[in-house]
């Protein structure tokens, strides 16, 4: 079976937007990936938060990164909860090029044309009120 | 200071029912608590110290007044379905340091042909970075099995192994959700929920429950039916808040050496293994990241016959999560109860493990993006 058609008309639900967090859905909304890095020993964050668990700082810089990673690994869940109880789509692991491993949907592709370790790059998914959710595509 | 030996498990039960639509989730507890009492031959007012997840009203002060306990101490410690291996940890722990002598940890859940909503609410740290791309434990735990695949060759019928090795061991149990024996076939031909993970690579949803009584080791002497040593506990949590966390390994690589440690024992030693089985490949990561097979051969070592009784460990003898019982998606209560059994010398004849002296009962709570990991180490009485 094609999954494009289903994948392609994937939810997009609404995030909820904190101010520790806010930068990051500024950035989406303009179409940029952000992600905070700790001002005291460099490591990038993920999940985005004002706290840097690998050395304790509260200090973070909110950096503009490239968009670009590749495929750490991937599943059709044939069946969601919650948005997605009616439809399939595509849950996966991407690696960022800046050392971030996200969880995320790969879209506009079929689960036959995917391998781990293939490149993709971000797009955004508009989510009403301004916001956007970042997803992932394969790279051409 | 270490826990060994300073408290005993006296009391064991599993609710035997599988679908309890007419219960309310207090009552299950009621009759899990009176259940284990009876098991331990200990009245409901000897209880002092009351253990539970807290998930249920007021954190674990609401289930107190509808037992009608009085404890000198309480924990609501909440870690998915390894909880319970948590709780028999912290009790023996708390009977060691004179807290408390005689604690009931008890569990009731009530989930069938109930629509699960999203896995985290909106205001969690997870919600918007996770939930909203539609994450739910089949999938987050598929990504791992596919990444296992793709490091070590793991395949679909060395997972389905895992299944039948289960539903060998539920055929004799009378409880179990399901009993009918299945093939590597029926499992890699079931419907796929989450690739690569097939319908039979879950484990099943139950109501029901369980309840275990831990008591001082005084006490322990002074009842009638075999007890159980509490020589081993130790968690361990997973997670990515420092840094890049691998899909493939499970915190079993921490708490499994503190617990055998603390028991002053060596894995070659145990007799019998619970293993959380939310999932088969969870069994799989959890038996390399114990050392049963090398790291990457857990794939192999299950297909190779490991898990049956005469294999190199005999696991949830009971049919496990996979087939017996998995209540409100928590297994480890559960998983105590048939350590426990085995130790007793108490499975199911079929089923039983030849002189089984020592144990393990091992839960992972949570999924793969987060779990706690929390290893029991039991021995018999005479151990």
């Amino acid at each position: 079976m094609d999954k494009n058609d289903e994948t392609r008309k994937l939810p997009v639900p609404a995030p909820f937007i904190s101010p520790e967090t806010a930068p990051f859905w500024s950035a989406a909304k303009e179409r940029r990936l952000v992600l905070p890095f700790c001002t005291s020993c460099n490591h990038p964050i993920w999940y985005p938060k004002r706290f840097c668990g690998a050395c304790g700082s509260l200090d973070v810089e909110w950096r503009q990164v490239s968009g670009a990673g590749e495929i750490y690994s991937f599943s059709l869940v044939h069946r969601g909860e919650g948005d997605y109880r009616e439809c399939s789509f595509i849950l996966a692991l991407v690696d960022l090029d800046e050392g971030a491993r996200v969880l995320t949907n790969i879209v506009d592709a079929d689960t036959a044309d995917l391998k781990i370790g293939q490149r993709v790059r971000v797009i955004f998914h508009d989510a009403g009120d301004g916001a956007a959710l970042p997803r992932f595509t394969l790279a051409q | 200071m270490s826990i060994r030996g300073k408290a005993h498990i006296v009391g064991a039960y599993e609710h035997p029912a599988r679908d309890l639509p007419n219960h309310s989730v207090q009552q299950i507890h009621a009759e899990c608590a009176m259940g284990a009492l009876a098991d331990a031959g200990l009245s409901i007012r000897d209880v002092d110290g009351f253990f539970s997840t807290g998930q249920l009203g007021f954190g674990g002060v609401s289930l107190t007044e509808y037992l009608g306990l009085n404890p000198s101490y309480i924990d609501a410690t909440f870690v998915g379905g390894s909880s319970y291996l948590a709780h028999v940890g912290h009790a023996a722990a708390a009977i060691a340091a004179g807290k408390c002598r005689v604690a009931l940890i008890t569990q009731g859940a009530k989930v069938r042909g109930m629509v699960r909503g999203a896995k985290h609410t909106v205001d969690t740290p997870e919600f918007s970075f996770e939930t909203v791309y539609g994450e739910t434990n089949a999938g987050i735990y598929a990504l791992a099995a596919r990444r296992h695949m793709h490091e070590f060759g793991t395949t679909a019928e060395q997972l389905a192994a895992v299944k039948v090795a289960a539903s060998e061991y539920a055929q004799y149990n009378p409880n179990a959700l399901l009993r009918k024996r299945v093939t590597v076939e029926d499992v890699v031909n079931s419907p796929m929920i989450a690739d690569p993970l097939h319908r039979l690579d879950c484990c099943v949803v139950t109501d029901g429950g369980g309840a275990i009584v831990v008591v001082a080791p005084e006490i322990a002497r002074s009842l009638k039916r075999p007890s159980v040593s509490v020589l081993g506990h130790a968690e361990a949590i997973k997670h990515s808040g420092r840094g890049l966390n691998d899909f493939t390994s499970t915190g079993a690589t921490q708490s499994a050496p503190r617990a055998l440690a603390e028991a002053g024992i060596s894995l070659s030693d145990i007799d019998y293994a619970s293993i959380y089985d939310s999932f088969t490949i969870t069994v799989i990561m959890t038996l390399e990241d114990f050392g049963f097979c090398k790291k990457g051969q857990g794939g192999s070592f299950v297909a190779d016959g490991a898990l049956g009784l005469d294999g190199v460990i005999p696991i949830n003898t009971d049919g496990g999560g996979l087939c017996n019982n998995h209540p409100g998606y928590q297994g480890g209560l559960v998983k105590i109860v048939e350590a426990v059994r085995q130790l007793r010398g108490e499975a199911t004849p079929q089923t039983q493990v030849r002189d089984c002296k020592l144990a393990v009962a091992h839960g992972t709570g949570g999924g793969m993006s987060r779990q706690a990991s929390v290893t029991l180490v039991l021995g018999r009485g005479d151990a």
